[in-house]
């Protein structure tokens, strides 16, 4: 009879057994090891059924395609540009990805994104060699002026976003500031000084908070707390 | 700077034109500091420093030397910085970079200056033997102000110091405490004002050092005699925000100083 | 005089306090700070993230590479020259070698995590020291792994076999000493850092292993626990006699 050594949503490290015997699968963040499935990573457990894979409580961003991302622009090439987007490898804005308008032959590349700015991008393609493709052509996508930007635990950015948006669109609202959240864990904002910084503080506090329930109410009154502190 | 930047730094500069940090603070808020004597049991003294998330460490060890020709009635100190690795993607592994001399030249200068320390009563032997303190800070995480911590660890650590026991030979019996303190004669102490546009602000975190135009750091002792000067970044300063600069530095230092309590000339640093 | 007790009134498998906190490190992916009675370690991974020069690069998996230092102002004695030593070096790469069988970098090929260990106080059992907070520093960093790695010193005193030995211990003067850091992986109970000084017999190698066995479970328990209070409570300490 197979044993499971582990409940749904317990935090484990590395290397803990979470189920003996045959009868569980060992899903994403585990490893089986003859009659034992074990921790890979650091993360929450998640049951589902007979299978174990693990949520991951911290780690780089690791890219997928169609993720809206936030990168620096680190380097221009001949192909295009060369964006740090905050995971362990370089991303690549090629010529034609860059923007709708048409690109000649010897222009200064640095007129159109230059070294040191950001950029708000999606992801088009991640190859099995680790090459990451951006596009700027897109709604939404453009550089980012003005503002301020913030990095978060990637891992923690579903929760900032919510269901449905429903966090972002929550802080959004009620702070009156535009934001714009990376899946990588970079985050732009933009607004009114107060306002802004209460967004801020909103979500590093999703972050630190984010294993709790009742997230969304809490987060409705720290900030109505801080209009009025205001 | 690229256009991104030049354009996040205005939007830091409007912030500041109400008066508002990126963290919250106004202008010339400091963030919490922590200053914890007798860290390392091992060294001689010690101080870790925190401020927000920047953390310090700086410890003493001592020697027995010969004094310097020129002054053979007195010991001296050194100071080293290492900007670890471990504290900021940015610092690499290596001897220390230009960076890290500039903080300990002008903390020396300013504990130098600012007579800390009376080299006279290092001599053990003229002309043959002197104690010479070893003052070592590191960054352990870098968040801005590592020239404020560095200064306030070093001094901590100096406050901290006792000497170990020397054996009839000369040579130094670390294990054994002689129960003599280093008599620290003054309580110099470096603030850093920094300059964003035509805001002076002090103690930034990282993301707003990143924009700074220029900074004056000023060490002054308790009377407010100012000891040490250094101003860094590109842009220049005017006679009027040197004169601002000053007097900000000196009235914070006072602030910082209280954090130190019982240091200073006689004092039984805390332990 | 023979040694019969231990100068510190521990038991002989008994370890020195630890103290043990994830996340200390802000600016790193991962962190961690172990203390273990006056040897302290505090350890930062950063990455995975691009290694250069290139030709480091290994097309098939990433590299972790440690950096083993100990401050100037750590131990008694003279002060340490800052910059690498040779014993430094070595350390560093038994270090790394403790950790080469758990790393999982598959996933990351040609990148590199590197894993930096600095000693602000060292009293015997340094590097044990920085693998137990490195160790924790790379699950914080998320780096998968098969498993976390604890590491301590045993050893022998005289007739005595002992756990976790203090500086005065390694230098007892009376009789011989033999200093044994281990590293092991708490699951499968294999070994990845094994060395010795002094001299001792296979019998008493196999015997001073097993008495580590009690405090090896400790300092697993104290690791797993200090990573849970980051990630349940917002980080706390985890403190243990």
């Amino acid at each position: 009879m197979g044993k499971l050594l582990v409940q749904q949503k317990q935090i484990v490290v590395p290397g803990e057994v979470l189920a003996e015997g045959m009868d569980y699968l060992p899903g994403d963040g585990t490893f089986r090891d003859k009659n034992q499935i074990v921790a890979n990573i650091l993360g929450l457990v998640n049951l589902k059924g007979r299978l174990i894979k693990l949520i991951p409580l911290a780690g780089k961003y690791k890219p997928k395609r169609d993720d809206l991302v936030i990168g620096r622009v680190t380097d221009i090439v001949s192909k295009g540009w060369v964006v740090d987007i905050n995971c362990a490898y370089p991303a690549m804005i090629t010529l034609r990805d860059a923007t709708a308008d048409f690109i000649p032959k010897d222009a200064d590349l640095s007129r159109y994104f230059n070294i040191g700015d950001y950029v708000i991008a999606r992801i088009t393609r991640v190859t099995s060699q680790n090459l990451i493709d951006l596009s700027m052509r897109g709604p939404m996508l453009k550089k980012l002026e003005g503002g301020r930007l913030i990095k978060i635990n990637p891992t923690k950015v579903p929760r900032v976003i919510g269901k449905k948006a429903s966090m972002i669109n929550l802080i959004k609202e009620k702070t009156d500031c535009q934001i714009l959240v990376g899946q990588n864990g970079l985050i732009w904002l933009n607004g009114d000084p107060k306002g802004e910084i209460l967004a801020v503080n909103a979500i590093l506090k999703i972050e630190r908070e984010s294993h709790l329930s009742g997230l969304t109410e809490e987060i409705e009154k720290f900030i109505d707390e801080g209009l009025k502190a205001i | 700077m690229s256009n991104a930047n030049r354009t996040f730094k205005q939007h830091l500069i409007k912030n500041l034109d109400s008066n508002v940090r990126y963290d919250l603070r106004k202008k010339l808020e400091f963030r919490d500091v922590k200053v914890e004597l007798g860290v390392v049991a091992k060294a001689e003294g010690s101080c870790k420093v925190t401020i927000g998330d920047t953390i310090v460490i700086a410890g003493t060890k001592l020697a027995i030397e010969e004094p310097y020709p020129d002054r053979p009635e007195e010991g001296s100190f050194s100071v080293n910085t290492e900007l670890l690795p471990l504290s900021s993607p940015d610092f690499e592994t290596g001897p220390p970079g230009i960076e890290a001399i500039e903080i300990s030249r002008v903390v020396d200068r300013t504990l130098r200056e600012g007579k800390a320390v009376d080299f006279k009563k290092l001599l053990i032997k003229k002309g043959e033997a002197a104690w010479i303190i070893f003052i070592d800070i590191v960054s352990i995480n870098d968040d801005g102000n590592l020239l404020d911590a560095a200064c306030m660890a070093a001094l901590g650590a100096l406050l901290n110091t006792e000497f170990p026991k020397v054996n009839k030979d000369g040579t130094i019996d670390y294990k054994t405490k002689s129960g003599k303190k280093l008599l620290v004669e003054s309580m110099p102490l470096l603030v850093t004002v920094y300059k964003i546009g035509r805001h002076l602000f002090l103690d930034p975190i990282r993301a707003e050092e990143q924009f700074i135009d220029a900074r004056l750091s000023v060490g002054t002792l308790e009377d407010g005699t100012i000891c040490a000067l250094q101003k860094g970044g590109d842009a220049p300063l005017t006679l009027e925000e040197i004169d601002q600069m000053i007097d900000i530095a000196t009235k914070q230092a006072k602030e910082l100083r209280k954090l130190f309590k019982g240091g200073g000339k006689g004092g039984k640093g805390k332990k | 005089m023979a040694y019969t007790k231990r100068h510190n009134g521990r038991k002989f498998d008994e370890t020195r306090e630890i103290v043990a906190k994830v996340g200390v490190i802000k600016n790193a992916d991962g962190s961690a700070y172990y203390r273990q009675g006056d040897t302290e370690a505090y350890a930062a991974v950063y990455g995975p993230r691009q290694l250069y020069p290139s030709f480091l690069k290994d097309p098939s998996k990433g590299r972790i590479r440690c950096y083993y230092n100990m401050l100037p102002f750590s131990g008694m004695g003279d002060r340490v020259r800052p910059g690498p030593s040779r014993r430094s070096k070595e350390i560093s790469l038994v270090t790394e070698k403790a950790f080469q069988p758990v790393i999982n970098l598959e996933e990351f090929p040609n990148t590199v995590v590197d894993v930096f260990i600095e000693l602000t106080q060292t009293d015997a059992g340094s590097r044990c020291a920085g693998i137990c907070a490195a160790s924790m520093a790379l699950a914080d960093a998320g780096i998968p792994m098969k498993d976390l790695v604890v590491a301590v010193s045993v050893g022998k005193v005289g007739k005595r076999l002992l756990v976790d030995l203090d500086y005065e211990e390694e230098a007892y003067e009376d009789e011989p000493v033999a200093d044994m850091p281990i590293a092991i992986l708490p699951r499968t109970r294999e070994i990845t850092l094994l060395q010795m000084d002094g001299q001792i017999t296979k019998k008493e190698i196999m015997d001073a292993i097993k008495l580590g066995e009690k405090a090896i479970q400790k300092i697993y328990n104290i690791q797993k626990e200090a990573l849970r209070a980051k990630f349940a409570n917002g980080g706390r300490d985890v403190k243990r006699k």
